[in-house]
């Protein structure tokens, strides 16, 4: 016995061990790879740990870089939705929204969109951003565990896929915008399923309120952990969930308000601490705020509010009707030239931001009178928050990395572009 | 919007800012490339101004630059060949006062290196490394400047015009394939 | 006649257990998830628990776009993986690359390592998903996946070696 422990320690006595001693150590490169369990995209870190403490944590994105860029120099303006959906995949209704907002700009359209149209717009994004955080706060809390809250909430996410299919045609991919309003208008009794889907989804986020709020397993694991202090997450760019649960009050609906949240009342749900649990604790009022700034549109389409075409009537941007298409050689013109050349955007540029599922999601789009952008850049929210990653982990176990990227909730489409 | 911010610059750096314009809501401000960080520093410790906030850095290769059409005002004019290729913007906000700036910097294809903006604003270090990933500017005083998109291996900057979109660098390829792949 | 039999009991034991290592990169990611969750339920085919490891499973699902940056750790995990493997393309970027034709994306993941089904789609419907399964498993069942023929070659060349000598 004596020999098997100094085999096994190094000691060359086994009355060593019988002292108080520290035993050698020295630090240790763990990879983290790109392909790993944390449903979260690829990203790779390799950690330096002492034990199981970090000491520095080499965060390396780019694993899925889909040159979002070079592509949108190549594609026309309303060819590039498509690419804005798969940026943040689990919102992708905002990106699209963001986008068109940002060539509308330029265009000298902003706050010429119908009516109707802007009111789709703000009742889809906010039910992708139901589903952003409905995704986030279930596989964060798979991950550590809980797998029923995952299911529960992704029933509830399957509802969402299943009437924003009706209403676009893709259940999660949908360009569904366009340039100067939406593609296609509600479909009968569309509102009333939403209503009713409505009711069940808060029915189900009580359930995982239930479940995960006063677990001990669930709050040692998040409260204390991950911690950002307000200065800080200015200093770094924090915006969206992070940085409210930081005590940073910015929500860009709130603050440089676009489309028509100014006639929509909703509050903005700021945490203190800055840990994971606060952020896990905005996300989830966030969702039931979005239900309700649904639940006021609702009631302003049903009224006859919003009622008017879904696209604005300007003939240098809209497809004409499909019956002058058809019949009139100069709509088929334009349709010609509307799709092969694009619409033409004067030579300009402009930065638009709308409020992300993660944060402040930018456009910053170079025109240069052709149909085709001379230079389409994304401001992305994760891509800023996953820098801070590598200070927030810092002093933390190995163990603490999951929830930590959990709730910083890095998308990599977003990250990576 | 903020076109107070653009007064104060122009009356303390006097002629380090060449340009402004405020178009679509968005002011911006040519400066000198070496009174960046001084610039900087002022729009970040003065507290009328108080932009605490990074937003974005990017570049823009400005080699294919042909305008056509009506150019609204504040755009730059055609690319001649002898004027700087790159532009670097930079967008700061400011969390108290709400508003936000643009700062731009001219550099040339033979030395484009510009002053980085890290020491003051963490959040800029990402997106500087992406700029230099994808336009190969080098940013003077960042801490930790590589490729944070591509691998190591990968050779020329891609976001050039003059990188073509669809050419290939593989790492690894099947060894059982024949033909060029 | 008996080798046989029992190539067919295994296959049919293989085809009904498949634990699958999903390599989730991007979008389609959500999907999968939509295909494991309660309505597109795959735990009926008896693919339920995703493996985290290669080690230990035996179907690479591809998930999302392959990038020439994440080449070498697919290899890598596909290397790790025993025999019998087989590999699922879910959706169009990992079949050809999708729309993604640039310097980044790889077109298709079976520029690395053979792919036994490709499931079309951007991304594709669960549905499309659980008609892709069940054509694995018939080609399981067959005995045709790609890493299946290489064992059966390498055993049809070992014994001509042995005959030889």
């Amino acid at each position: 016995m004596a020999d098997l422990k100094t085999l096994v320690l190094g000691r060359k006595d086994a009355a060593d061990l019988d002292r108080e001693q520290e035993l050698p150590h020295e630090l240790m490169t763990v990879n983290m790879g790109p392909s790993h369990p944390a449903m979260h995209g690829t990203v790779r870190i390799v950690l330096t740990v002492d034990g199981e403490r970090i000491v520095a944590g080499d965060v390396q994105p780019g694993y899925l870089h889909r040159c979002f860029e070079k592509e949108a120099e190549y594609a026309t303006y309303t060819q590039i939705f498509p690419y804005t959906d798969r940026l943040n995949y689990v919102s992708p209704m905002i990106n699209n929204v963001g986008y068109a907002m940002a060539v509308e700009k330029l265009l000298g359209l902003t706050g010429k969109i119908p009516r109707r149209a802007e009111y789709i717009r703000v009742i889809v994004s906010e039910i992708s951003r139901i589903t952003d955080h409905l995704t986030c706060v279930g596989a964060s809390a798979m991950e550590l565990g809980a797998f029923t809250p995952f299911l529960y909430l992704l029933k509830a996410r399957e509802w969402l896929y299943t009437l924003l299919e009706e209403i676009s045609g893709a259940r999660l991919t949908h360009s569904y915008v366009r340039v100067g309003g939406v593609s296609k208008d509600i479909p009968d009794g569309w509102i009333p399923k939403l209503t009713a889907r409505f009711v069940e989804i808060r029915h189900a986020l009580v359930e995982c309120e239930a479940m995960l709020n006063g677990n001990k397993i669930f709050r040692d694991r998040m409260a204390g952990v991950g911690v950002l202090s307000k200065a800080d997450a200015i200093r770094w760019g924090q915006t969206g969930p992070i940085a409210r649960a930081c005590g940073l009050d910015y929500d860009v609906r709130k603050d440089h308000p676009y489309s028509i949240y100014p006639e929509l009342e909703f509050d903005v749900p700021v945490g203190t601490t800055g840990d994971c649990f606060d952020r896990y604790l905005v996300r989830i009022e966030e969702i039931k705020q979005s239900l309700r700034l649904v639940e006021q549109c609702l009631a302003e389409v049903e009224r006859g509010g919003a009622d008017g075409p879904i696209m604005t009537d300007d003939p240098w941007v809209a497809l004409p009707p499909k019956t002058d298409a058809y019949n009139t050689i100069e709509s088929m013109i334009r349709h010609f030239k509307h799709i092969v050349d694009g619409i033409r955007v004067p030579a300009g540029e402009a930065y638009t931001f709308v409020e992300g599922g993660n944060g402040e999601l930018g456009f910053f789009i170079v025109g240069d009178g052709t149909g085709r952008p001379y230079k389409c850049y994304c401001r992305s929210p994760s891509f800023v928050h996953l820098s801070t990653a590598s200070t927030i982990m810092h002093g933390h176990l190995i163990a603490d990395i999951v929830p930590i990227f959990g709730m910083i909730n890095m998308i990599g489409g977003e990250c990576d572009k | 919007m903020a076109q107070s911010v653009l007064d104060a610059l122009k009356a303390k750096f006097g002629d380090a800012i060449e340009r402004t314009e405020s178009s679509h809501g968005d002011e911006t401000a040519v400066v000198k490339a070496a009174k960046l960080v001084e610039i900087a520093t002022f729009l970040r410790d003065d507290p009328k101004l108080a932009f605490d906030a990074p937003v974005f850095c990017t570049a823009i290769d400005l080699v294919h630059w042909q305008p056509v059409g009506p150019v609204l005002p504040g755009a730059r004019p055609a690319y001649d060949g002898v004027s700087p290729r790159f532009e670097v913007c930079y967008q700061l906000r400011s969390t108290t006062f709400k508003r936000r700036i643009r700062l731009k910097i001219f550099v040339t294809e033979a030395k484009p290196t510009v002053a980085s903006l890290t020491p003051l604003w963490p959040g800029f270090n990402w997106q500087e490394r992406e700029t230099f990933d994808m336009y190969g500017i080098r940013f003077e005083g960042h801490p930790d400047l590589r490729r944070i998109y591509l691998y190591e291996e990968f050779i020329g900057y891609p976001l050039r015009k003059d990188y073509p979109k669809e050419k290939r660098q593989p790492l690894v390829r099947r060894t059982d394939l024949v033909g060029d792949h | 006649m008996i080798t046989t039999k029992l190539e067919d009991a295994a296959n049919w034991g293989r085809k009904f257990s498949l634990f699958s290592y999903p390599f989730v990169t991007a979008c389609c990611g959500m999907e999968f998830m939509s295909v494991a969750a309660p309505k597109y339920d795959i735990a009926r085919f008896g693919a339920e628990f995703p493996r985290f490891s290669p080690r230990q499973s035996d179907l690479l699902m591809i998930v999302g776009t392959i990038t020439e940056k994440q080449g070498p750790a697919l290899k890598r995990v596909y290397d790790q993986m025993t025999e019998p493997k087989w590999v699922l393309a879910f959706g169009v970027c990992a079949s050809t690359g999708g729309f993604y034709q640039n310097y980044h994306a790889m077109p298709g993941a079976d520029q690395v390592i053979p792919v036994d089904v490709y499931v079309p789609g951007c991304p594709p419907r669960p549905e499309q998903v659980l008609d892709a399964l069940i054509l694995l498993q018939q080609r399981i069942q067959r005995g045709d996946g790609h890493s299946q023929l290489r064992l059966k070659r390498e055993k049809i060349v070992m014994k001509q070696r042995e005959a030889e000598e």
